[in-house]
């Protein structure tokens, strides 16, 4: 329990370990069913769908390139959004990089996991094997449940037609409004997202579709120029 | 076009994450580019929720699809867990348009 790298994790903290990061996969998979329910619901197809989980496996990107789609917009504009989105991913890289301390295949197995739960599960951890354990056992049953619960959503979407009728095109919004909610935890993250919300509304009418939710980016770059003093909301 | 753009997806969202394991700390780490990168999502999920929300093509409609998403924000003060969010303002969706 050095903070030197011990490849012996003590029993007790080895469970303790699994046991959270068991919880978070399991909580966090299982809403891969509104994922492939939501994106069959886009007009995407089951296998377009499922290769989303298992290729792109990072939930809110997945959800904007969806939604952009949903929306009727061309489909690269939706991967520009998830891509957009998945530049967090990076800066989680930054953080986790030095605590998994991994080289070579194992890296690059590893990256594939880098989502927001695994980062919360391996941030904050004193050992490299526990970093590590938290990282491992939080990313893996995330990607084998989501990707179970991916497919049940799409084929159960499927199964049931339209989806205007089970309101599920509404469950969209929804399913944004979840992602976003733990992040307004600031008034500045707040005016930031009203912001980006009007300049979106404002673009609907006058741009193709898609391309507003990618003008609503411009907002996060010049709300991050014009304001420098905003360290407080750096912990995060 | 729709596989082109999942798989031009699926590489980007992969070297992304590989980029943030591979390159130094310092390299990303100006305050600038940290601020931006924390407000991106942000600003993003907001867009995405007005245009899934209100656009209907090029127009502006509300319909209830609004009354779906008052009720996730209710749901989300009450604390509710993501699924029941998701699937309780489908239903109210479903349950406004069997009504209306």
């Amino acid at each position: 329990m050095s903070s030197s790298p011990d490849p012996a994790l003590p029993a007790a903290e080895r469970t303790a370990i699994v046991r959270d990061s068991l919880g978070v996969g399991i909580a966090t998979g299982a809403y891969g069913v509104s994922f492939g329910a939501v994106s069959v619901a886009a007009g995407l197809d089951v296998w377009q769908t499922c290769a989303l989980s298992l290729l792109v496996f990072t939930g809110a990107s997945q959800f904007a390139l969806v939604g952009v789609v949903a929306g009727g917009g061309a489909p690269l504009a939706g991967t520009a959004a998830a891509l957009l989105l998945g530049t967090r991913n990076t800066l989680y890289g930054l953080k986790v990089g030095p605590l998994l301390q991994w080289r070579g295949w194992r890296r690059a197995l590893g990256a594939h996991l880098l989502i927001d739960e695994s980062t919360a599960m391996s941030v904050g951890r004193d050992s490299v094997p526990a970093a590590r354990l938290g990282f491992l056992t939080t990313g893996v049953s995330i990607f084998v449940l989501w990707n179970l619960f991916t497919l049940l959503g799409a084929l159960a979407g499927t199964a049931i037609g339209d989806p205007a009728t089970y309101g599920l095109d509404a469950a969209v919004g929804a399913a944004f409004l979840a992602l976003l909610w733990p992040r307004l935890d600031s008034w500045h993250h707040r005016v930031v997202a009203l912001l980006a919300a009007a300049v979106a509304l404002g673009a609907v009418p006058l741009t193709p579709a898609g391309v507003p939710v990618l003008a609503a980016g411009a907002v996060a770059v010049l709300a991050g120029l014009l304001r420098p003093a905003g360290r407080r909301e750096e912990a995060s | 076009m729709t596989w082109v753009a999942v798989l031009l997806a699926a590489a980007g969202c992969y070297l992304l994450k590989l980029g943030g394991l591979s390159v130094p700390p310092r390299v990303l780490e100006h305050p600038l580019v940290r601020r931006v990168a924390d407000l991106i999502p942000v600003a993003l999920l907001a867009a995405l929720i007005a245009v899934q929300v209100a656009a209907s093509g090029s127009e502006l409609v509300l319909d209830a699809r609004l009354a779906a998403l008052a009720a996730a924000a209710v749901l989300l003060v009450l604390r509710a867990p993501f699924l029941v969010v998701v699937f309780g303002s489908a239903l109210l969706a479903a349950l406004i348009r069997a009504v209306g």
